[in-house]
């Protein structure tokens, strides 16, 4: 009553005043409540909006085509066969990384008190930058990626000089009159590229060595197709490739999958870290008591007791990360670049795109056409999440006991 | 049979086994875990030192100074003579983005979060709270596609001003972007509020409204302002809506209508472009790169600063 200045007794104590203000005070209660509700509501339509607009434009688009084709230039026909590839390794090589890391800060974090006043800070200290990490922008990692791992600051020279590089087999490539490809290898890459000799032999695309018909000019080549198959022009410049092995790798790692999939799981590692904190926590103190009065250490602990009462809390924190990954667009623009892929990687060092970076490709184009396709990519990725998103449920569902 | 009393005690058979392998064992897995734990470290300083080698590299350049980039109105650096790199043409453009987002999300996600904490009965509450949750989950690039494709077509209705790219459909996105954010922040934070603070208040005779705002907002305010300071944080950082929807034409403007390009529009159309890498437009990214970190850390640290000191309060 201090808080409004007045006192009951300055109040007229009619029971009129008395029933008009509380009707006031009724009917503002009622108000705010219908208030609240429509705001509520609004999100709610939001989504519905949201939701049909997507399927209204895209579902029309969607068919076997669109999920395996290459995104071409033409529209009937593109789809995105390589973006679901590259999603799908770049979250591969994300999840293997994040969650183990993930899941052993969280334990160091929880379940190893600090013993020292020094060991106290570097706790805190640990844990105030991984909730300070959960948010710094995305696209800010995507520069890390980008000058960490794309071209590690230049110190190991370039993707087409690379420092170090393994499972990669150069070739020199000439083209015939007949258009067929011939190829030498190549044993040192440092050597000079070769030109057409007379009498010398090269590999057919089907990798037996044939002998090449060697001319002196244009004019000289065969009409016969026969023997055209095989006929190059003498001092001819060979063109030089490389063949990369499943296993290729090299320094630095260029605009490639393991880039994509390393900077993403810096993005998630923080989430990973927070949700395996939460479910470690939740774990009931009274059992790792009973473990410590029999002299288990920590890591016992841990390993017989914790861990799997915290697995279905970590794999559905997990789960709810890699969604995350999936979705994100940001990071991966900033370090592939929206470059014209037409095939799924075939080796963590290959080109690449991901199901957003594609979307945001056609998405921003000013052809409908090409909007219905982006909407039609949408509707893949949102069915993925909430694939993801119902896996998470399912786990949290079945997989919890009552632990305490 | 007299009993051996040369065996001592302690020599019964019994082995007892040496426990070194186990703490060998306990300190190399504290160590490994450890380690693990570094990598976050690493991952701060490795943000941080790659900005500022990048954006130190950038201001080293004789065109660029410190002080022209922080005060600077203009941001021209990739065509005509005279280059010019004034940041405030950008920052404007994530300023008015951001103001449009939160003027729309802030509200909407404490009265959001009201509901859900104070009335909402908790069937109501089996419905919302999941639709925020998919909400939140929807990743941004889709909604950058929705400003593009329907916000911005609902505008056009309202008002023949609005761009084909504007300021006013990426900020209302990145809005709908922030609402479950704020909404589940908040809502945390007037959960956290005792229940005693609530039933004292009705005791007095207070409607729930009364209790909403005059005792449980005000309780649960640092949660609050926590919760505004992350969702600004993140609508600030927000990329893929804004390079959908906001344009790309870096220009000093409070006008909604207008198309304009804000700090990460600019990192993504460097990082798309053709540019060089040893262009200085190109270095320019890793400078507005480390203003949006320095930015978006100062609110996000801040806000864990506040949300912290009212977690004291209440446990």
């Amino acid at each position: 009553m201090t808080r409004t200045g007045k006192t009951v007794s300055d109040h007229p104590l009619d029971s009129l005043t008395l029933k008009a203000e509380s009707r006031r005070r009724e009917f503002l209660d009622r108000g705010f409540h219908w208030f609240c509700i429509a705001t509520a509501a609004m999100s709610v339509v939001i989504l519905f909006v949201l939701l049909g607009s997507v399927l209204w434009q895209g579902l029309s688009q969607l068919s076997w085509n669109f999920l395996t084709h290459y995104p071409e230039a033409n529209p009937a026909l593109a789809g995105i066969g390589p973006a679901i590839g590259g999603t799908i390794c770049v979250c591969l090589i994300c999840g293997l990384l994040s969650l183990p890391v993930g899941v052993a800060t969280a334990v160091f974090l929880e379940e190893f008190p600090p013993k020292s006043k020094l060991g106290r800070k570097v706790h805190s200290f640990i844990q105030l930058n991984i909730t300070n990490l959960a948010g710094v922008p995305s696209v800010v990692y995507g520069i890390l990626g980008l000058t960490l791992f794309v071209t590690m600051f230049g110190w190991f020279g370039s993707t087409s000089e690379p420092a170090l590089e393994i499972g990669g087999k150069y070739y020199d490539q000439f083209f015939t009159a007949g258009e067929k490809v011939l190829l030498l290898p190549v044993d040192d890459p440092g050597q000079p590229v070769a030109t057409v000799q007379p009498g010398m032999k090269a590999m057919n695309s089907s990798g037996e060595w044939v002998d090449v018909t060697v001319v002196a000019n244009r004019r000289a080549l065969p009409s016969d197709p026969a023997l055209a198959e095989y006929a190059l022009i003498l001092g001819r410049e060979a063109g030089r490739i490389i063949k990369p092995a499943p296993w290729y790798f090299r320094v630095p790692f260029g605009r490639s999958v393991l880039a994509g999939g390393l900077t993403l799981m810096l993005v998630v590692l923080p989430i990973v870290i927070i949700s395996s904190q939460e479910a470690i926590r939740a774990v009931p103190g009274s059992l790792r008591e009973a473990g410590l009065g029999l002299a288990a250490t920590r890591w016992q602990i841990v390993r017989n007791v914790t861990l799997p009462a915290a697995i279905p809390g970590i794999m559905t924190g997990a789960i709810l990360a890699m969604s995350r990954a999936i979705g994100e667009a940001a990071p991966i623009l900033i370090l592939a670049g929206a470059i014209f892929i037409t095939a799924s990687p075939g080796n963590l060092m290959d080109g690449f795109t991901v199901l957003p970076l594609q979307i945001y490709d056609w998405a921003g184009r000013p052809q409908h056409e090409f909007h219905n396709l982006a909407a039609a990519g949408i509707v893949v990725l949102l069915m993925i999440l909430f694939a993801f998103n119902l896996v998470a449920v399912l786990v949290r569902q079945f997989t919890q006991k009552p632990l305490s | 049979m007299a009993i051996d009393t040369t065996v001592s005690p302690y020599r019964t058979g019994v082995r007892f086994r040496s426990l070194r392998g186990t703490y060998v064992r306990e300190w190399f897995v504290r160590a490994l875990l450890g380690g693990c734990s570094a990598l976050s470290v690493l991952t701060t300083v490795g943000i941080v030192s790659v900005l500022f080698f990048e954006a130190y590299r950038f201001f080293e350049a004789p065109e660029v100074t410190f002080w022209g980039f922080i005060t600077g109105t203009q941001w021209n650096p990739l065509m005509g003579a005279e280059k010019t790199f004034g940041v405030w043409a950008l920052v404007s453009g994530t300023l008015i983005v951001s103001l449009i987002a939160m003027l729309f999300a802030l509200p909407l996600g404490l009265v959001t979060a009201i509901y859900l904490s104070e009335y909402a009965h908790p069937r109501v509450r089996a419905i919302l709270k999941p639709a925020l949750e998919v909400l939140a989950g929807i990743p941004s690039v889709v909604y950058g596609f929705f400003a593009l494709t329907v916000i911005t077509p609902m505008l056009k209705i309202f008002s023949d001003g609005f761009s084909t790219y504007n300021a006013t459909a990426a900020g209302l996105a990145v809005g709908i972007l922030c609402i479950p954010i704020v909404s589940s922040l908040v809502e945390d934070a007037l959960r956290a509020v005792p229940q005693s603070l609530r039933d004292g208040a009705y005791g007095l005779g207070a409607t729930r409204f009364e209790v909403s705002i005059r005792v449980v907002v005000p309780a649960a305010l640092s949660g609050i302002i926590s919760a505004f300071l992350l969702a600004i944080s993140r609508a600030v950082g927000e990329t893929m809506i804004v390079a959908l929807a906001a344009g790309s034409r870096p220009h000093l403007t409070l006008d909604p209508r207008e198309d304009t390009q804000t700090m990460t529009g600019w990192m993504v159309q460097m990082a798309l472009g053709d540019v060089s890498s040893f262009d200085l437009a190109y270095l320019s990214m890793y400078a507005v790169a480390a203003l949006l970190f320095v930015i978006t850390m100062v609110l996000t640290v801040s806000g864990n600063i506040v949300r912290s000191r009212y977690r004291e309060v209440y446990q």
